[in-house]
């Protein structure tokens, strides 16, 4: 069990600036996030698209400004639990308690949803057949490649992982690679090499077809794949890999008791605070009048969101407003200051 | 104020005619009069492919063509079909009045 002052989810540009904002009046934090790795939407969705309204940042990409956030919680010990997504919140006395999909627990008076427009979770195959094969046959993901030696793999889509699985894969299995269309839009090199094992045999390229359903007792036997002239072949396969990459789901958000509209949280505007004491809402997932989707937002929502925390997380002692600039309070916590 | 009229046809066969203004994108005609079955969850920035439509032949080839990307979202798309675009890519003007769109079934 971890006992912290507040548990932020979600590891986005809103996530981090608000953990920076509790470190600073002297709260502690942990942040929870589904990725694998540090920065939401803009390293997940636009790593390399340029932002042009971040205040007194004329331009930066999504990476660039995800890496300054990261170093502007230098001066802090914050630890990070990624791949893992928040299942459940629960209240207990005055506490909330937060299990995640890793089975790790958290008690802590608040809690700070900054997540987005929800976790990231892979888009999955179209037709309804697919679902009773998910994690026997038919994976989204490949965490063992040494059960596909010796069969045959059917994967989909037009991206680096499906060309740099299939590349892979080829050396010990038989492959289907099959795209909706001619173009890839993996890297030249990888799609090079990908049309020279096609070539030599090692892969089977089917475009312009997708997938059209999955037949099967117990085991997945075939699939049927339809080119968009509407011929449907049908391919004998063990396993099928779909990499279409990742859309964003509110997920178990949805069940935690929490006023929603549409995907978004409702909350006021004082501390950002949901219709749960003690579970806040920062970020694009919040909603209140006038509410503008801008990472400036996000941040002004988590300052706001921090300082109401303390009320909860320090009941007995008082929130003092101070400025970086004169506090040796604050400098010291950054490390300004002996 | 100059508009277009926009016809959005959901999956389940319901029409809603909406007048947009020009300049905006179809998804934002969608999203401002709450069409169901469009979520734009990137807010117009071709990064989720959860804005698609499907727009009838004749009209796929009169609206101004696909940029550099616009095909990779859609890769990512929920069924997507020859005619797919993604409604956040497609800005009303006059020449599109009377643009008629197809929602998918669903985003994702």
């Amino acid at each position: 069990m971890n006992k912290t002052d507040a548990l932020i989810i979600g590891a986005g540009p809103t996530g981090l600036f608000t953990a920076h904002q509790l470190k600073l009046i002297g709260l502690d934090c942990e942040i929870v996030d589904n990725l694998d790795k540090i920065g939401g939407q803009c390293i997940e969705l636009y790593p390399d698209k340029p932002i042009y309204d971040i205040p007194a940042v004329p331009e930066c990409t999504g990476e660039e400004l995800t890496n300054n956030l990261i170093s502007q919680l230098k001066p802090f010990d914050i630890k990070f639990h990624l791949t893992e997504r928040v299942e459940e919140v629960k209240k207990e006395d005055t506490n909330w308690l937060v299990k995640t999909s890793s089975g790790n627990t958290f008690l802590t008076p608040n809690v700070i949803i900054a997540g987005g427009v929800g976790s990231f979770e892979p888009r999955k195959f179209a037709p309804k057949e697919c679902e009773q094969f998910e994690n026997k046959s038919l994976f989204y993901s490949v965490k063992d490649k040494s059960i596909f030696n010796g069969k045959t793999v059917s994967i989909f889509g037009g991206g680096d992982s499906a060309l740099d699985w299939a590349i892979e894969l080829s050396k010990d299995c038989k492959i289907n690679l099959i795209h909706r269309r001619d173009e890839f839009r993996g890297a030249k090199a990888t799609v090079d090499k990908m049309q020279e094992l096609v070539k030599s045999g090692k892969i089977n390229l089917f475009t312009k077809y997708q997938m059209a359903n999955a037949n099967g007792d117990q085991r997945l036997e075939s699939i049927d794949i339809k080119h968009d002239n509407n011929e449907i072949k049908n391919l004998k396969t063990d396993y099928v890999l779909g990499f279409f990459g990742l859309i964003m789901q509110l997920g178990p958000i949805a069940n935690w008791g929490l006023n929603l509209y549409k995907k978004t949280i409702e909350v006021d505007t004082e501390k950002f605070e949901t219709n749960q004491k003690g579970i806040y809402a920062v970020g694009d997932i919040c909603n209140y009048p006038g509410k503008l989707k801008l990472i400036l937002s996000g941040f002004h929502e988590g300052a706001l969101a921090a300082r109401a925390c303390f009320k909860l997380a320090r009941p007995n002692e008082k929130y003092r407003f101070e400025f970086t600039t004169t506090s040796s309070n604050l400098l010291k916590r950054l490390g300004k200051k002996e | 104020m100059l508009m277009a009229k926009i016809t959005y046809i959901t999956h389940e066969n319901e029409k809603h005619t909406i007048e947009v203004q020009n300049g905006l994108t179809v998804m934002e005609g969608a999203v401002q009069n709450d069409i169901p079955g469009i979520d734009a969850d990137c807010g117009g920035g071709m990064a989720c492919a959860t804005c698609h439509v499907y727009v009838k032949e004749d009209w796929f080839n009169k609206i101004p063509k696909k940029e550099d990307g616009e095909d990779d979202m859609l890769d990512m798309a929920f069924e997507p079909k020859t005619n797919s675009r993604l409604s956040c890519q497609i800005v009303v003007s006059d020449e599109i009045d009377g643009l008629e769109v197809n929602i998918p079934s669903k985003q994702a």
